[in-house]
């Protein structure tokens, strides 16, 4: 059988796993897809491929797509994201400076709590936090401006830089920056290298923080739905196969090998397994949950969190509201979620919008047949976020 | 007479920056710099008053440069990434070059074109040279596993060098393979067995 080539773009993370377990274990092959993968190294980068047609799938950050839709960045062809890659697996780290401060204020350092922990950052910090995330479109710039915003940091007090996430340790290590939001497996390198503590799992601030997406071009759903339908499915198998817990030690293994992450297998492992030592002291904090690539419809790609991350955009770049409102609701590609992953026995929701941040705990919900079962995604402040009702 | 553009080229490889800087000289009287060092990358820039920033696609500090596009305080002079300025062809040139510019918001795409051309040139030149360069190293480590190949059956078989080479010849037209996969298995064979 010949197989069909597809180009996928992957940045080196622990939440590529998706993509490079559906090459690696065969879930692509049964699709018969020769699944193409290159290493990325900027999202930029990532974007503009894509856009240039030299790639024909990107593992993005989630946020991305819907930058590109309401206008703020280059003049590329219509990018969809047509299901959701990961939930979580970021964690916020802090200078040892800081640490120390608040190991002396009395912080118990529990990995949990988001509100006392902005408390006693707040406490320690007088003036600005600088933090760095891996870009300005990320969940992690989300998260971070969530949480200090509801930890009483003044919107000016809050410094978002930029920091590619091979050189986040390197950049709170020179002092660069105070704390840093990023994905695994580059807060427990920089916990190795004995430069940061880590204090909050990306859970803690938001319960099921969308992180990675499967992004397409428009043109190439429209043309090549089958070829889509297929990419889909291999990759949502392969979330399943990785949300089986005795598979995150197989899933480490593969994805630390030196054409991937290149990095030691025990790293990738903490993350997957949800296992972090959260200091170079060898405290472990469990997060069993830390990273979801399946489970409780993890892969739905709501069009209330596009607009979620479109709301902060608009407000501020000042973009005309409904419209960019609009366009970023429509490239999450609920219906190709729907279409491609119903013949696979995906549970649908039977909504495509939803009041974020108001599943305190798991539940279920109307499926398309029957129930499904949504992971709580309560954000530690108890914020809800409605969405415009018509699309 | 024109303004002269100040162009920052950011590489921390500073022997393709080099050839970069020459193809770019070139072009006239620019003021041309280059950034090696990653760190503190928007203030280094800053400090040049750059008109158009030049980096690899691939650089991961591309993402900080982005930041930078996107800025609009009243200090800061806006960038724009340079796909939105331009025609298609010339994009996607640039991408598969492997060449992004930023460029200052309000500069005419006539006095970016010149600059653009050239770095996707001189980007290309090197992707070339890379690619040789890998092909060259291929082909010596080929060679290396072929001479071990040709020891081991000198030893085991008590022939001489040319009749081991003949016999490796051979096996590899009859199984339709390359003699250098054919030497690698007997090196990997070898290996287990010794």
């Amino acid at each position: 059988m010949t197989l069909d080539r597809i180009r996928l773009g992957y940045v080196p993370l622990t939440d590529a796993a998706p993509v490079l377990i559906a090459r690696e274990m065969g879930f692509a092959a049964e699709e018969g897809l020769d699944l193409d993968l290159s290493r990325i190294g900027a999202w930029a980068q990532s974007r503009d491929l894509l856009g240039a047609g030299m790639i024909d799938a990107a593992h993005m950050l989630v946020p991305l797509p819907v930058a590109q839709a309401v206008g703020l960045g280059p003049d590329l062809p219509a990018m969809d994201l047509v299901m959701v890659l990961s939930q979580g697996g970021q964690a916020v780290a802090i200078s040892q400076t800081i640490a120390g401060r608040m190991r002396v204020d009395g912080h118990p350092f529990d990995f949990a709590d988001a509100r006392a922990a902005g408390a006693a950052l707040r406490r320690v910090v007088r003036g600005p936090l600088r933090v760095g995330v891996p870009f300005r479109f990320s969940t992690q710039a989300e998260l971070m401006f969530h949480w200090l915003e509801g930890c009483g940091f003044a919107v000016p007090e809050i410094r978002v830089v930029t920091v590619p996430p091979p050189m986040m340790a390197d950049a709170i290590a020179a002092g660069d920056v105070d704390a840093f939001c990023v994905g695994e497996p580059w807060c427990s390198f920089a916990v190795e290298r004995g430069v940061a503590t880590l204090l909050l799992p990306g859970r803690a601030i938001w319960a099921a923080p969308p992180e990675k997406g499967l992004v397409l071009r428009r043109d190439f759903t429209e043309a090549r739905p089958d070829l889509t339908g297929r990419l889909m499915r291999a990759i949502w198998r392969a979330g399943r196969w990785l949300d089986e817990p005795e598979n995150r030690g197989t899933a480490a293994d593969i994805l630390s090998r030196p054409e991937y992450l290149n990095l030691p297998p025990e790293l990738a492992e903490r993350g997957l397994r949800g296992r972090l030592m959260i200091s170079a002291a060898g405290e472990v904090r469990e997060d069993p949950d830390f990273i979801a690539f399946h489970r409780n419809g993890a892969t739905f790609p709501w069009k209330s969190l596009a607009a979620l991350f479109a709301a902060r955009m608009i407000r501020d770049h000042g973009l005309p509201a409904a419209p960019a409102m609009q366009a970023a609701m429509d490239c999450f590609r609920t219906d190709l979620h729907r279409e491609h992953l119903r013949p696979a026995g995906a549970a649908l929701p039977d909504a495509d919008i939803r009041t974020e941040g108001a599943l305190p705990a798991s539940r279920p919900v109307t499926a398309e047949r029957g129930q499904v079962i949504l992971r709580a995604d309560a954000f530690f402040d108890g914020r809800i976020f409605d969405p415009p009702s018509s699309t | 007479m024109q303004k002269r553009l100040s162009i920052v080229l950011v590489d921390p490889d500073e022997h393709r920056a080099a050839p970069i800087v020459e193809g770019l000289r070139e072009l006239g009287d620019h003021d041309i710099h280059v950034i090696t060092e990653a760190r503190d990358l928007p203030a280094r820039i800053a400090a040049h008053r750059a008109d158009i920033v030049l980096i690899d696609l691939a650089n991961p500090s591309r993402d900080v440069l982005e930041e930078l596009a996107l800025a609009s305080g009243p200090l800061d002079r806006p960038v724009a990434m340079f796909v939105t300025h331009s025609d298609e062809e010339l994009t996607r040139a640039a991408i598969e070059a492997g060449v992004s510019a930023y460029v200052v918001d309000g500069l005419r795409a006539d006095r970016v074109k010149p600059v653009l051309d050239a770095a996707i040139a001189r980007f290309r030149m090197f992707q070339r040279m890379r690619t040789e360069l890998l092909a060259t190293r291929a082909a010596l480590e080929e060679r290396k596993v072929i001479d071990r190949a040709k020891a081991i059956l000198m030893r085991a078989r008590g022939i001489e060098e040319e009749a081991a080479y003949a016999l490796l010849r051979k096996t590899a037209m009859d199984q339709g393979k390359r003699i250098g996969d054919i030497a690698q298995q007997i090196v990997m064979a070898a290996g287990l067995l010794i």
